[in-house]
């Protein structure tokens, strides 16, 4: 068997059926290997970085690992960025990129880059294959690794000597993979202490991440029935959002910069904090000396190096969320489901008065379409379908959709949590809709991450994947220009675009459908027209230019410190504040 | 069981036992990491440390174990008791990085380092030179009218020692190894 039938073989083994890539001259071997058979189903997209990201979107929503195959040099590197995107917010891609022949490595060759030492650290793990024979185990490792433990990118070099050189095929089962077998159980004696703590808390806070849906569906619903079990509060991080549902009754919404105050408030005010995989990100504590100062905390974490590396935590639990929670509930089940239930409902009144503040709350205008109205609607006239898919780009917009979208079930929300991504929606919603054809996948896009990574239409129309991309056109880097109100003396450094398409001939240069909408008065008639579209739709929603996006905790302040409309922004940041990012 | 066959003061790769980390003055460690010996290894050590901005104040490799093809880093490192906490839990992140060891905190240790140090001179200063070496009781490994080469093995203070005390007396080179420690007893 040759290097490159084993790549094919191996990834069927691998029970891979969709690969995202980009041919070029280094990968040629295993493109015509791909050209010889119908079980794998490859899409060509129109930039390798797009690749890599319709691969995250892909993963995400199936819960499998995205493959994506890139050629060396160019196409490899410009799959950085998309592999960096899923190590920070681990998500399981097997990037295959071709090599020089290994003859000609460190010569300079044409196409030739160092892939290995340049992926090294945005990558879980990464291999340069110079022997035929040990392909087919690294491949297999390659996804071992990529879905174990901590879920993240790797990287499989190929030269392309490789791929034609014969050698003998190593089947799934025999690969190498028992050295690495991250702990999955928890400590026992941690999760007693736990157990105890959830009897007595009297100001109890669920704070639950992204770890929860990579743990898989079991864990939501263990999550779940725990959260309805005791009654506690929950929140959860951007990348967590789906795990308990929206409409469940002790969702308090999404914390963190832009969370909602009840759950900013109740993070700062609470005494027992549950972190169900999450990482004390920056963007959720807040200024560290000042975050939840009076709180217990226990932290489930698969990943070791998490634990203490921000938030000293008094309850480390190193384990699988699904594990964990499973040993916890039955527990404390067993222990007799005790809550301090006098207390808690103390607290939950509490949290009702800040609620009651309802921090969402925005001026609408029937003039102007309000960016957080454009969303509300697309709420209301999607939620009832159950296979509906939002993607996002970064900025505003996706901290709107976070805040105005709900989310029942996990893996139907992709967004760029840790690196912030502009560009991603796009790609993203193609591995979405290519994953599941007939589901209803809409990415919710600033029209500046947008333009990012546009050209990834034509794959859309290519393969007809009817993907309805939902522009909030405010002509402007929404999230970048609040800051500079905000911090910089309302000088608009280079924040605006002032030669935008016209979307709507862009749509039908690109063969699919542009809709544009202006006003408030026709918003759901022109959503209605995009989500009976049988195709990629390309939405140009013109809203207001200069909304800005609350809550926010302003950088260098704590929880309940949050700035809650217009009125509150006044020199809300000091000196210190302003140099954090 | 335990591919460094040293003992161990704590769980591997757990965070069960870890230190309170609230005190957060500067301390020195020896960790000594076993890893696969395979290519880019040590650049993936050397990466987490400069990525992360963590110090490295001394690293040696090598082979240890041809069989399994096992190489072992010792990395002498500073920072707080968190920083080091960290440091400890990225690498044993490292999927090649098969055990992380705090020489420093599981139990007495010996650390040896070796140096060869160039002395060129004449007259007194020559003489003094190999007094001092032999106080030190160095090794002379080369040796020619106008120079010695020294080869001098003990802990990073001895050397340092030693190479001031070489500085007047015509000292031109120093080589070291960088630490190479391993804990005591069984």
């Amino acid at each position: 068997m040759t290097g490159a039938e084993m790549v094919v073989q191996a990834l069927k083994d691998q029970g891979v059926d969709t690969v995202f890539g980009y041919p070029g001259g280094a990968v040629l071997p295993i493109y015509d290997e791909i050209f010889q058979q119908n079980d794998i189903r490859h899409i060509l997209v129109r930039h390798e970085q797009g690749a890599a990201h319709a691969a995250e979107g892909y993963a995400r929503s199936t819960g499998k690992p995205g493959v994506v195959l890139v050629t060396s040099g160019p196409g490899a590197t410009n799959a950085v960025t998309g592999m960096t995107d899923a190590l920070m917010d681990s998500i399981p891609i097997v990037v295959l990129s071709g090599q020089v022949p290994t003859f000609m490595i460190g010569s300079d060759a044409f196409q030739e880059a160092d892939t290995v030492g340049i992926t090294r650290p945005c990558t879980k793990h990464n291999w340069l294959v110079k022997d035929t024979d040990t392909l087919p185990d690294v491949i297999h490792q390659a996804f071992h690794i990529a879905t174990s433990g901590r879920p993240g990118p790797v990287l499989v070099d190929i030269p392309k000597d490789v791929q034609f050189a014969s050698g003998t095929y190593t089947p799934k089962e025999k690969a190498k993979t028992k050295h690495y077998a991250p702990q999955v159980k928890g400590d026992k004696e941690m999760i007693k202490q736990l157990a105890a703590m959830i009897e007595t808390a009297e100001r109890p806070m669920f704070y639950t991440g992204g770890g929860v849906i990579n743990s898989g569906v079991a864990a939501s619903q263990l999550l779940r029935e725990l959260v309805k079990e005791t009654g506690f509060p929950i929140t959860s991080t951007l990348m967590g959002l789906g795990a308990y549902p929206a409409s469940g009754k002790e969702w308090v919404g999404m914390l963190g910069m832009h969370g909602t105050y009840e759950a900013n408030m109740a993070m700062h005010d609470c005494d027992l904090m549950i972190n169900i995989g999450a990482r004390f990100d920056d963007r959720i504590t807040g200024v560290i000396d000042k975050f939840s100062p009076n709180s217990k905390k226990a932290h489930i974490d698969i990943d070791p190096s998490s634990i203490n590396k921000v938030i000293h935590v008094d309850v480390p639990i190193i384990g699988d969320v699904a594990h964990v929670l499973e040993d916890l509930l039955k527990l404390w089940k067993a222990n007799g489901r005790k809550t301090n239930k006098e207390g808690v409902a103390k607290w939950w009144k509490q949290i009702d008065e800040w609620r009651a503040i309802d921090c969402l709350s925005y001026t609408n205008s029937d003039k102007t379409i309000k960016p957080q109205y454009a969303l509300q609607r697309l709420e209301a006239l999607t939620k009832d379908r159950k296979d509906r898919f939002i993607c996002t780009e970064v900025g505003q917009h996706q901290m709107w959709a976070a805040q105005f979208m709900g989310f029942e079930e996990p893996h139907q929300w992709m967004t760029s949590g840790g690196l912030g991504t502009m560009g991603y929606g796009l790609p993203a919603s193609v591995g979405v809709q290519i994953a599941h054809p007939d589901a209803l996948v809409i990415n919710v896009a600033g029209e500046a991450s947008w333009l990012m990574n546009m050209q990834e239409m034509g794959t859309a129309v290519q393969y007809r994947a009817p993907i309805k991309q939902f522009i909030l056109n405010n002509e402007r880097l929404g999230m970048v220009r609040q800051w500079q109100e905000l911090l910089h003396g309302e000088r608009y450094s280079h924040s605006w675009s002032e030669a935008l398409p016209d979307f709507v001939k862009l749509a039908e240069a690109f063969g699919c459908k542009g809709i544009l909408c202006k006003d408030p008065a026709d918003l759901d008639d022109a959503i209605m027209e995009m989500l009976s579209y049988d195709g990629p739709v390309i939405f140009d929603c013109l809203v207001e230019k200069h909304e800005n996006c609350f809550p926010m905790i302003p950088s260098g302040k704590a929880h309940n410190e949050m700035l809650l409309g217009e009125a509150s922004t006044e020199d809300a940041i000091d000196a210190a504040g302003a140099v954090l990012v | 069981m335990n591919a460094l066959k040293i003992k161990r003061g704590s769980n591997r790769k757990s965070a069960y036992n870890l230190r309170d980390t609230h005190d957060e003055g500067i301390e020195r460690h020896t960790l000594a990491v076993l890893v696969d010996n395979e290519a880019g290894v040590l650049a993936r050590v050397i990466g987490l440390f400069s990525g992360r901005g963590y110090n490295i104040e001394s690293l040696t490799v090598a082979e240890v174990d041809h069989e399994d093809n096992l190489s072992r880093i010792t990395i002498v490192t500073t920072g707080t008791p968190s920083v080091i906490e960290q440091i400890k839990a990225q690498l044993g992140r490292i999927v090649v990085v098969h055990d992380v060891h705090d020489l420093t905190v599981e139990g007495p240790s010996v650390e040896r380092e070796l140096a060869m140090v160039k002395v060129v001179g004449k007259g007194e200063n020559r003489v003094e030179a190999l007094r001092t070496s032999e106080v030190f009781r160095a090794n002379v490994v080369d040796t020619t009218l106008e120079s010695f080469v020294f080869e001098l093995t003990g802990t990073p203070e001895k050397i340092d020692a030693f190479v001031e005390l070489m500085e007047p007396l015509g000292l031109t080179d120093v080589a070291r190894t960088g630490v190479a420690a391993i804990a005591r007893g069984i």
